[in-house]
This record gives C-alpha cells, structure tokens and sequence, in this order.
C-alpha cells in the first residue's frame, strides 16, 4: 500500500514545462456534406461512398470539364493522384476515373475525389482534363495506350510505355490475352 | 521564353536532337530526348517503357495472395512500401482487422526501406554532384539497413514481407536491441553525412538554385513526395491519412522551401532522421500478438472498389483495385510516385545546361523500372 506517513501533504512538484501545444487539426470534412455540395450544383451525376473520405463522382464525358473545375477551384481539389481505366466488357463500356486529392487545403489531405465517366467500347472519346490537371497528361496518354481511349485534346498520341511499333489491340482490355495465356 | 527557345524549329540546323540514354550508365533504363543549342538544353521529352513488364495485366491473372511477390519487383528498393497499399486496398475489400503487432512491423519494414531507398537515392546524387565519398559511404552504410531487414524478412531487396493480413512473420529474438543500435549509430552517421555532404560549400555550389521547381508548378503538375515537400509543400500521407499505427507514432514532416536540387537531396535526409525516430518508436512500443490472419492460399474477397495510397519512399504510392468477386482482381491499377513525378521532368529539364542534366533528372528520384511498372 502506497499510504502516505505523514498527515502533511508533500509540496507540491513544479510541473515540467510543457511544449507549446500543436495547432488543433483542422476538422476533416464529411463526405455526405460534400456529396450534398456537388449534387446540389451537378443534379445529373451520381454520387458513390466508395468509404469515408473517398468519393467516386459518376458523370458523361460531356459534362467532366464542368464537374473537374467546379471540384479543383471550389472544393480545392488541386492534386491529380491517378488516372485509372476500367474495362467492362459485359455491358461494352470503358470507364475512365480520375483521382485527385489536395494538398494546400487543410482538412481536406486525406480526402479523395475519383470523378468518373463511361463510355461507349466501340468508340471511346473523352474530353482531356489537362487544362484542369495539367499533371494529367502522362497519365492520360498511358490510359490511351493501355485502353484506347481518345482524348479529345490531347496534344500526344503517341505509344508511351508500349513499343512504339505495337499494332496489337490495346493490352489491358479484356479481351486482349497475353501471350502463353 | 528565351530567344533558343523560340527560333527552334526540328529541322534547324543550330539545334541537335540527341538520345540520353536507354543505356546511359546513369539514366538506368530510360531515355530523354534532348534538343540542344551547343550546351543549352532547349526542351526535352522523357520516353520510358524499357522496363514495362504489365504488371497490372499480370495482377488481373493471379489471385490476391499470388500477385504479392511480382508487385514487388518494380520497386526492389522500396519493395515493402509498393506492397503496403496493396496490402491495406486488400484488406479493405476483405474487411480485415490487422492485428496490432502486424501494424507495428509493418511501419518498420516500410521505415526500413524508405531509409534503404533514400540512401541509395542519396548516394548516386553525391556521385552526379562529384562527390565520390558520399557514394562509398552511402552504399557502404544502406548494407546496415540492409541486413536489419533481412534478418525480419529472411532476404535482402525482395522480402514480400507485407501481405494481405499482416506481415509473413514475426521478427526474431533480439531484433529489437540490433535495431535501436543500428538507429543509435545511424543517428551520429548522419551528423557527418550533413557536414561532409550537405554543408559542404563545393556541393552547395553545384546544387543550389539548379532545377528550382515553383511551390504552385509542384502542384499543378502533381509532384510528390520528397519533389513536392522540397517545393514548399508540408505533405505527407502518414501524418494527413494516418494508416497502420502512424497516428501512435511522434514524427515530423520535413520540407523545405527553395525546390532546387540542395533541396530535394536534403529533404531526403531530414526524412531519414524522422524514419530512425520512428523506427526506435515502434520497437520500444511494439505490442505481443499475432502478426497475420489465416487467410488461406486463395481468399474470398467480396465485390468492390477500393483505392488505397501511402507514403512510399518516393511519394504517394496508390493502388486501383476493382474486385468483381472472383478470386482474382478484376483491374489492379498501380499508381507509382516515380510515374506521377514524370510530368515533372520535362518541366525543369528546359533552359538550362547539359551539365546540370544529371543532377537535375536523379534529385528527382525518378526510378524508371517503377514508372514503368
């Protein structure tokens, strides 16, 4: 038992001065308050949770350039992180998603916006968002390759990663199989 | 625009369309295509692809526990931080609950590589920069770090040490005094790294104020890791998306303000001072338990999409993971810092010298085989 001896109470210890305390974090946004945000300016576009802080964004390639401005200048996503594809051979559509994240708006660092749009396999044409991420353009040009994508303004076509003699199909489709498969 | 700049033309006769690389001794495997006037570069284009192996074509054929050891061979430097993303996308798929010790180990495999990767990193920059001490002591003393992560993962580069679950195993008995002595004598190597190296008014006159990349172009151009937080950018996904137990965990984000070649060496070390801290952190805190879950050799893992990203040594470091329920992955994107930095390199490879080239493209830690993928 650690009982005190004595009845005086022992002083009082001088207490070790303390660091400055850190800047309180900024509140990190919720996911449904912005969800409400875009849905509230773009009615058409289908909003996913793909978890908390990361929002897929489901629009047509006409209206992406609308929907990737009003997301970088008043949501302040200013940082592409990925372009990614997805080939869905079943309903013959090619998805394309855009990443991007931001890193000079605090609260908002760990958050994700994938901003998606679908379309036809047969004759796939996008509009480029190089205008809006121009960090944009070695990622669209591998989509391009890997998929067959077309950017409408793209200032390149030309094979990126792949040999620049390739005349095979675009390989991460699903119906290109790799040799020996 | 210069006045070089705006007389060129592809068939002036002033200017020269010369190849760097694929087999220049220092681009590894990678070319740049240059335009020069005499020893001004004029512009420049980057051509990479050497080393592309389809790794995310290959990852669609194999299931979630197959594709962890092919993952790891486009970074074999970095080779448990290019598999921690996956690792956490798939475990989120599946729903996962790591246990904590695996947590823990898995920080300090990654810290163990990132100082692997700087090091390296650090290394042949002091060569490009003419300093050939800076090469035989930072090749020299990344074996250290090198043998610590062999004795947790049981090999030297290639450890496929974090898996979908946790980690392979457990490390060995007496693991954690050798580690907080390796930290103990990094810690006073590091002081003369900064005095031979850093402070060194011969490097300090080749580095400073070449290949200066703006805070906003950082930016704009989607710049990472050690590229970005040398530009004046404070951003670091273990402390702004704390994943494993980085929120247990005191550590700074370092970065500095100029952008140029000093800069970006220089964030790499102060970097490495915050991996020791974090390293010597983890081993005195490590929690007892198990390291991994009994996934079993082809797992069940629902349909989904998830996109993971962390802290590689070389920036953020993202996976795309689309499952449709089948045993194996129906897309798996990799996102590798070293691509997402590419748009970087013709950015600051334009008006300046060809001596300035090397310096310029490796203080970028580009390393091809992981843009290529």
């Amino acid at each position: 038992m650690k009982s005190p001896t004595s009845q005086t109470q022992p002083p009082p210890q001088a207490t070790p001065a303390k660091p400055p305390a850190p800047p309180p974090k900024p509140e990190p946004v919720r996911a449904k308050e912005m969800a409400a945000q875009i849905t509230r300016r773009f009615p058409d576009v289908k909003v996913d949770h793909m978890r908390e802080r990361r929002l897929k964004v489901t629009t047509t390639p006409p209206g992406v350039k609308d929907l990737a401005l009003f997301v970088r200048d008043e949501l302040g996503f200013d940082h592409i992180s990925a372009v990614s594809g997805v080939d869905w051979i079943a309903v013959n559509q090619l998805e394309i998603v855009y990443f991007v994240g931001s890193v000079s708006k605090p609260g908002y660092e760990d958050f994700v916006v994938a901003i998606a749009e679908r379309v036809a396999r047969d004759d796939p044409v996008v509009p480029t968002l190089i205008g809006v991420w121009p960090g944009a353009e070695y990622h669209e040009r591998e989509t391009h390759e890997m998929f067959g994508i077309n950017f409408k303004g793209h200032p390149s076509n030309a094979h990126l990663i792949l040999p620049e003699d390739w005349n095979d199909m675009p390989p991460l489709r699903k119906d290109y199989v790799s040799p020996g498969r | 625009m210069t006045a070089t700049e705006a007389e060129f033309t592809p068939d002036s006769e002033r200017i020269m369309a010369v190849s760097l690389g694929p087999q220049h001794p220092g681009a590894g495997h990678f070319r740049i295509r240059l335009w020069l006037d005499g020893d001004y570069l004029v512009r420049s284009e980057p051509d990479p692809g050497y080393v592309h192996r389809g790794e995310e074509k290959m990852g669609e054929y194999r299931n979630y526990i197959q594709n962890v050891p092919h993952l790891e061979r486009p970074v074999i430097l970095d080779s448990s931080n290019i598999l921690l993303p996956y690792a956490l996308a798939v475990d989120e798929l599946m729903g996962n609950v790591v246990p904590p010790r695996a947590q823990y180990l898995r920080v300090i495999m990654s810290e163990i590589n990132r100082i692997i990767s700087h090091m390296y990193f650090l290394a042949i920059f002091g060569y490009f920069a003419g300093h050939t001490t800076m090469i035989t002591w930072g090749m020299g003393d990344r074996d250290f770090w090198i043998d610590l992560a062999e004795r947790i993962g049981g090999a030297r580069v290639t450890f496929a040490y974090t898996i979908p679950g946790g980690v392979r195993n457990d490390m060995p008995a007496g693991l954690v005094e050798k580690g907080l002595n390796t930290c103990d004598w990094f810690d006073k190597r590091m002081d003369e790294y900064e005095k031979i190296f850093y402070r060194n008014p011969l490097v300090q006159q080749r580095t400073k104020g070449v290949g200066v990349l703006a805070k906003e172009d950082a930016i704009r151009l989607g710049a990472t890791g050690t590229v970005l937080r040398a530009s004046g950018v404070k951003h670091d996904l273990r402390r702004d998306e704390p994943y494993c137990c980085y929120d247990d965990l005191d550590f700074d984000v370092s970065s500095l303000g100029s952008g140029d070649c000093w800069d970006r060496a220089f964030v790499a070390h102060l970097e490495m001072r915050e991996s020791v801290k974090i390293i010597r952190q983890a081993l005195k805190q490590i929690p007892p338990g198990p390291v991994r879950l009994k996934l079993g050799p082809q797992p069940r893992v629902p349909p989904g999409e998830v996109y993971a990203r962390t802290e590689a040594a070389r920036g953020e470091m993202s996976y795309h993971i689309v499952s449709d329920g089948s045993p194996r992955p129906y897309r798996l994107k990799i996102g590798t810092p070293s691509f997402k930095n590419l748009a970087v390199l013709p950015h600051l490879l334009r008006n300046v010298h060809v001596a300035d080239i090397p310096l310029i493209y490796w203080g970028l830690n580009y390393w091809p085989v992981e843009s290529d993928r």
